[in-house]
């Protein structure tokens, strides 16, 4: 073989190969679920109806179900999960802004050292099991835990207050795991950030106030989209916290997707809820990943 | 003024550490706690290492961490093979046939919520099933792959943006065919983010719960499944025990890496004063 078309076909061969594993195991399943949500229960394994089949004089028939969407569109119980993930995702994403904002900024301004040390120390949790991490709250707050213990102990309650398995508990757990995506885009983003710009604005007389009003935070404005974003969607279709952490009134979207799957076997309903959302959150990926490619082209 | 800022900034960073590391040693602390009822501090008989005893003596959990240590190595060495090609196709060949497609197919495992992610992953070793057989510990290594790669490829893409192309094509002039020059060449430079990207597959893997519970099937339980469904009943004190551990071994790595990395800047930066310095 020629060098040229070796190395065409070695370029073939680079590009085509997760190429495919990833329409295989990644898109392929999407259109399988989505064939599904137009489908009817069943009792069989897979517990659902053909879509496609052969008519009796070879015809092919598609039958398409539209009561899946219909019914989650009619049902309450589900358009107000949908609303409530997008508002406990939504104050958490915010909530976790407002903390690692000051943080990410605090590291970057550090000296040398300190900054390594500081950085390690926002990793650290990322790799520590996020289950655990979520399951360590459930000793704080619980009825005999630290957190009511201290509360009683400063006379700000006379009795343990029900902490566990409320929405409060959801919060608390949806900012604590996802800090450490806010902080580390946020961290970058500031770091970069050129310092005479404010040293040019202070010679200017500007009060460092306004400075961070009117030049850092405009400048590390992808960081904060970014943040956000990487927050923002995953803590829509968040499963684990709300079932640890969130009462029976705690109704997130993954949590019901999960029920309807596992629990009600509804493999129908459920890919019709993971349709609805995947359309609500492709906005949301589809700006991460242009906030993303301009960030690498900068 | 400027003051009253940093006094915000640094009471601001000592929060949000503590915030983040308060739990992770509440768990430290309580898994050498006699008490069953974990968060009631037993002073009498406390601390021990009963818990720890009992870690080891599970033979459920044993078999589960095993499992997950499997499925985490297999899937972390598939995942950082198929994201240096993916890297190498984003970085290296800037225009092809469907590059936005593949760039989507690359940032979405990694935001789209886990429970899409499994249920759709389920569905298609569903219709599968003759191929590849039941759902089991290949399922799960699959969908494991699936998502790794989406973090090795941003690890390794970010280092490869770094390497100096001209020595790529000074091997390239003197006649070395592509393979040759990516092995000796390339492949050293991105060797550290290779082993980085490594790492983090395996943890992700070796953590993940939600989309293990969709594509695993009977007798293959790995250890997050274990943990959750002991956890789900409530506050155990041998998972405490099991939490110290795995934090005690993240620590080290992180440390161990961190400091390796410290003295090779620092190596690095000593080297190009002494560069200047002769040079002047």
């Amino acid at each position: 073989m020629k060098p040229a078309a070796a190395s065409r076909l070695g370029r073939w061969g680079v590009i085509a190969l997760p190429y495919l594993w990833l329409t295989i195991f990644f898109l392929v399943p999407f259109l399988i679920v989505l064939k599904i949500s137009f489908s009817n229960v069943q009792l069989s394994m897979p517990p659902v109806e053909p879509v496609l089949t052969w008519g009796q004089d070879h015809v092919m028939q598609l039958r398409l179900h539209f009561s899946n969407f219909a019914f989650v569109f009619g049902d309450r119980l589900y358009i107000e999960a949908f609303l409530d993930s997008l508002l406990i995702a939504a104050v958490s994403t915010v909530i976790a802004l407002l903390i690692g904002y000051p943080m990410a900024y605090g590291i970057a301004r550090a000296p040398g050292a300190w900054r390594n040390v500081l950085f390690l120390l926002v990793v650290l949790p990322f790799f520590t099991s996020f289950l655990l991490r979520v399951y360590a709250w459930m000793g704080l707050l619980g009825r005999a835990g630290p957190v009511n213990g201290l509360l009683l102990k400063l006379g700000l309650i006379h009795e343990p207050l029900q902490l566990l398995q409320t929405e409060f508990a959801v919060y608390l757990g949806m900012v604590y795991s996802y800090l450490p995506f806010m902080v580390l885009p946020l961290y970058s983003a500031i770091e970069k950030l050129d310092l005479t710009l404010l040293e040019a604005a202070a010679d200017l007389g500007c009060r460092p106030t306004k400075a961070f009003f009117t030049v850092t935070l405009p400048l590390t404005r992808e960081g904060i989209f970014a943040g956000c974003l990487l927050v923002f969607i995953p803590a829509v279709g968040e499963y684990v916290i709300p079932a640890l952490l969130g009462g029976p009134d705690t109704l997130m979207i993954g949590r019901v997707v999960w029920d309807e799957f596992f629990g009600n076997r509804d493999w129908p309903v459920a890919s019709a809820l993971a349709i609805v959302l995947l359309v609500l959150l492709s906005g949301f990926v589809l700006l991460l990943q242009y906030v993303q490619s301009r960030e690498r082209e900068a | 003024m400027h003051d009253r800022r940093s006094w915000f900034v640094l009471s601001m960073l000592c929060f949000g550490f503590a915030f983040l590391y308060v739990p992770i040693l509440s768990m430290v602390v309580y898994s050498f706690n006699a008490s069953r009822l974990v968060t009631v501090w037993d002073s009498a008989h406390s601390p021990t290492l009963a818990w720890y005893v009992e870690l080891f003596h599970n033979s459920e959990i044993m078999e589960a961490a095993r499992l997950s240590f499997r499925i985490a190595s297999v899937n972390a060495t598939g995942a950082v093979i198929l994201g240096t090609l993916a890297a190498f196709a984003l970085e290296r060949y800037r225009r092809f046939r469907g590059r936005g497609l593949f760039s989507l197919l690359t940032t979405a495992p990694m935001v789209l919520p886990e429970v899409i992610t499994g249920l759709s992953l389920l569905l298609l070793f569903v219709v599968l099933e003759p191929l590849i057989g039941a759902r089991g510990a290949t399922t799960i290594t699959i969908a494991h792959m699936t998502f790794s790669m989406a973090y090795a490829i941003v690890v390794i893409q970010a280092r490869l943006a770094t390497v100096d192309r001209s020595l790529e094509e000074a091997a390239m002039d003197l006649g070395a065919r592509p393979w040759k020059v990516f092995a000796v060449i390339t492949l050293p430079l991105i060797a550290p983010a290779i082993a980085s990207a490594w790492v983090l597959s395996f943890i992700l893997s070796w953590d993940d719960i939600v989309i293990t519970s969709f594509v695993s099937g009977p007798g293959s339980t790995t250890l997050p499944q274990y943990v959750f469904s002991k956890v789900r009943l409530g506050v155990s004190p041998d998972i405490n025990a099991l939490a110290t551990i795995l934090v005690l071994i993240v620590s080290v790595a992180v440390i161990v890496a961190g400091t390796y990395m410290m003295r090779r800047d620092q190596r690095r930066i000593r080297d190009a004063q002494v560069a200047l310095g002769a040079g002047g």
